[in-house]
């Protein structure tokens, strides 16, 4: 199981991950799970129900929208990165935590590299799954490797143009 | 100019030292080359056919004489003693070793300069009017926008993963020198009914395999909601964009699958829901604002008598200023262009000793100011009248004082098969053929104003689709074919060229387009540029002339 990285206040560490990730033709497993969107759609309302904590996971393809009415109730949304390039999954983010004020843990999966991990925490993810072997230490630096940022996102941080104010 | 102040420095040195670890892990064998690859292609290192080369950024075309020596000292500590200057206004060396290319990171970082953004699929250089400040044609300086594109652009956490390459244009004069309405999204200045300023937003245009002239999206866009609604325009495209096929994943491709309407329509619903917080505040955009004032011009007679008197006893001096100086907004100034179109030569090549003489012409003369156009030339955008005879001089003795601007010779023509491992053919000598076939110059400028666009395959690089005359590098069976297009136009009248016929071989090339030109000699009515018989007179005449031999 790859390992899970939280970042929390620009501090990264690992974890053990509470919850298992379900696919649609396995077996449910007892404890926290995170479903893919169909199965959520069709059994997060029982399993919910039973005081299971429920995340999903989103594909690159699928859209934040399509969870609007049920993110109260998640403890996760996942965002797959099939590939290192393939960015759909950072608009995806930042909508869930601009636009639908998500409060839960969005967490990177898939082809995950410490090359977008500054990327990732500006667009609103806090957890990573990274698939190049990368400890929290590592992480951590590549993530606020930058000292400024030029634009506004989804996380606090103040532009540059806000600095050259003060 | 813009200045980098501390923060903007800050963020070149963090990526510089980042690319420093990422070289070393490569060449310690830690990174593959395929894990290394798209880290490279961030920091604009290609593998080309012969070596790596390097992409430098040029910020829309816009640098300082300080800034060019150090290209012009690069030039010759790590590649051949040149570089090549390209349609996006950046700047690439063709020759360079990898284990250098952090060395070189750290000198350009020492002059405010980079490779951020010049590859990959990012929002790329932001091409603007190379005239900028100094034309009266503009209702605004539009660096000061394509310096706000750049800032908010620059390690935009969102939209640094796209589907494909994202290339902004930008101008606020009528006559277009950007080809706004060729690029992702081209912006064009205008002032509103009430006076105030705004952006007609084009979006969709492109050249590739398939070409399109964007159509507009909003008429009027007011300048301070910018930021917002682009952003609107690059979320619509980072999730809708087609990532399944590279060459239908430009914004362009999506653009004409939704329809012009449909896809304005996804963009305000985007638009209405994001936060006005995203556009600049007031105050950054004067900040930007008064780093491009230019305060210290002099109070001039418009006629210069030394340029004058000069230009009656040197017949030369006299070509160059009537083909390559234009009209300043100040009087007794001119904007002064400089032909890296020189005959025989590479389209955009300058050597370091050029890029030398420019730079003191510029320190000089020049108001400390130098342009890059994306016809591949250089500007000079400040230059006294009094003073021209000698900024020409020197460019004489440097070779590049070439009196062919928008002529018949002043060619843009891509890499092609010398470097680029995509090409079917050459390009480059098939510019140094025509330019040759013009070597007199009181033909060329009897010619008059002539595009003449050379790719060589199909990903338009030269932007042939949009040349007077565009020339298109196939593969026949393994020979180098082309195909001419007629008509295409990158400025305020864009258009896409039409075919003329069958593809030519190389050698026929240049006789071809001199076989154009005359059918135009013979055909035009006065004050038709050739691009005006053409759409005049249709295809048929040139059509006719070129290939009745094979009749
Ligand atoms: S047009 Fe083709 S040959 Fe020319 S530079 Fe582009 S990819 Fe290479």
């Amino acid at each position: 199981m790859p390992t899970l990285i939280e970042m929390i206040d620009g501090s990264a560490r690992s974890v053990d991950d509470g919850f298992v990730f379900v696919a649609d033709d396995q077996d449910l497993p007892e404890g926290d799970l995170i479903l893919t969107l169909s199965r959520f759609q069709t059994e997060g309302e029982v399993l919910l129900s039973q005081g299971r904590r429920v995340g999903v996971k989103l594909l690159a393809d699928q859209e934040v929208e399509a969870l609007a009415y049920d993110l109260p109730r998640l403890s996760v949304v996942a965002l797959d990165f099939p590939k290192f390039g393939d960015g759909r999954s950072y608009s995806n983010a930042r909508l869930l935590r601009e636009r639908y004020g998500f409060k839960g843990q969005v967490r990177a999966v898939g082809d995950v590299l410490r090359e977008q991990a500054g990327f990732l925490l500006r667009v609103g993810f806090d957890a990573f799954e990274p698939a190049d072997g990368s400890s929290a230490n590592e992480w951590q630096a590549a993530a606020l490797r930058y000292r400024h940022v030029f634009q506004r996102a989804a996380d606090a941080r103040a532009p540059v143009y806000l600095e050259r104010e003060a | 100019m813009y200045q980098y102040d501390t923060l903007d420095k800050a963020m070149v040195a963090d990526r510089a030292a980042e690319f420093r670890g990422q070289v070393a892990r490569r060449l310690s064998g830690e990174l593959t080359e395929d894990q290394f690859k798209p880290l490279r292609l961030m920091n604009g290192l290609y593998l080309q056919l012969h070596a790596y080369m390097l992409r430098v950024a040029i910020p829309y075309g816009s640098l300082n004489p300080t800034q060019m020596r150090k290209l012009a000292w690069i030039g010759r500590t790590y590649d051949k003693g040149y570089g090549h200057f390209t349609t996006r206004t950046n700047l690439q060396f063709h020759w360079i070793k990898l284990r250098d290319t952090p060395d070189i990171l750290d000198h350009l970082a020492e002059v405010d300069m980079h490779a951020i953004q010049t590859s990959g699929n990012c929002i790329r250089n932001v091409t603007a009017d190379p005239y900028a400040g100094a034309t009266a044609e503009e209702v605004d300086d539009p660096r000061v926008w394509a310096e706000v594109l750049r800032q908010w652009s620059t390690f935009h956490p969102e939209f640094s993963f796209l589907p494909r390459k994202f290339k902004f244009a930008i101008t606020a004069s009528p006559k277009d020198r950007t080809a706004a309405r060729v690029h992702d999204i081209g912006l064009v200045m205008r002032r509103g009914r009430d006076g105030a300023l705004g952006f007609e937003v084009i979006v969709g245009g492109g050249m590739g395999r398939t070409p399109y002239v964007g159509p507009t999206i909003r008429e009027f866009l007011p300048v301070d909601q910018l930021l917002s609604y682009v952003e609107a325009i690059l979320r619509v495209y980072n999730r809708h964009g087609r990532r399944d096929n590279k060459y239908k994943a430009r914004i362009k491709i999506l653009v004409a699958a939704l329809g012009t309407e449909e896809f304005t329509r996804q963009v305000d619903a985007e638009w209405a829901k994001i936060g006005a917080e995203i556009n600049l505040p007031d105050a950054e955009v004067a900040r930007i604002r008064a780093a491009f004032a230019i305060v210290d011009f002099e109070t001039l007679p418009s006629r210069s008598e030394t340029f004058e008197a000069a230009k009656a006893a040197s017949p030369a001096l006299a070509r160059f200023a009537r083909n390559n100086l234009k009209p300043h907004k100040r009087p007794g100034y001119a904007i002064v262009e400089i032909s890296l179109k020189g005959i025989g030569e590479t389209p955009g090549d300058a050597t370091s000793d050029q890029m030398e003489v420019v730079a003191d012409l510029g320190e000089r003369y020049g108001h400390r100011d130098i342009r890059v156009t994306h016809e591949q030339n250089l500007v000079l955008p400040h230059v006294k009248l009094d003073d021209v005879p000698a900024v020409w001089a020197a460019l004489r003795d440097a070779g590049i004082a070439t009196p062919n601007i928008n002529l018949v010779s002043d060619i843009i023509a891509c890499p092609g098969l010398d470097y680029c491992a995509l090409a079917n053919a050459r390009a480059i000598s098939i510019a140094q053929l025509i330019a040759d076939k013009f070597r007199d110059p009181d033909r060329a400028e009897n010619v008059g104003e002539l595009k003449i666009k050379i790719s060589g395959c199909i990903n338009a690089c030269g932007h042939h689709h949009v040349g007077h005359i565009g020339i298109l590098g196939v593969d026949k069976k393994g020979e180098e074919f082309y195909q001419l297009t007629l008509g295409g136009s990158g400025a305020e009248d864009a258009s896409l060229g039409a075919m003329l016929g069958p593809a030519l071989p190389y050698d026929r090339v240049a006789g071809a387009v001199d076989t154009l030109v005359e059918v135009y000699l013979r055909e035009r009515q006065p004050g038709e540029r050739f691009l005006d018989t053409f759409r005049r007179a249709g295809v048929a005449p040139f059509k006719e002339a070129v290939y009745a031999d094979a009749h």
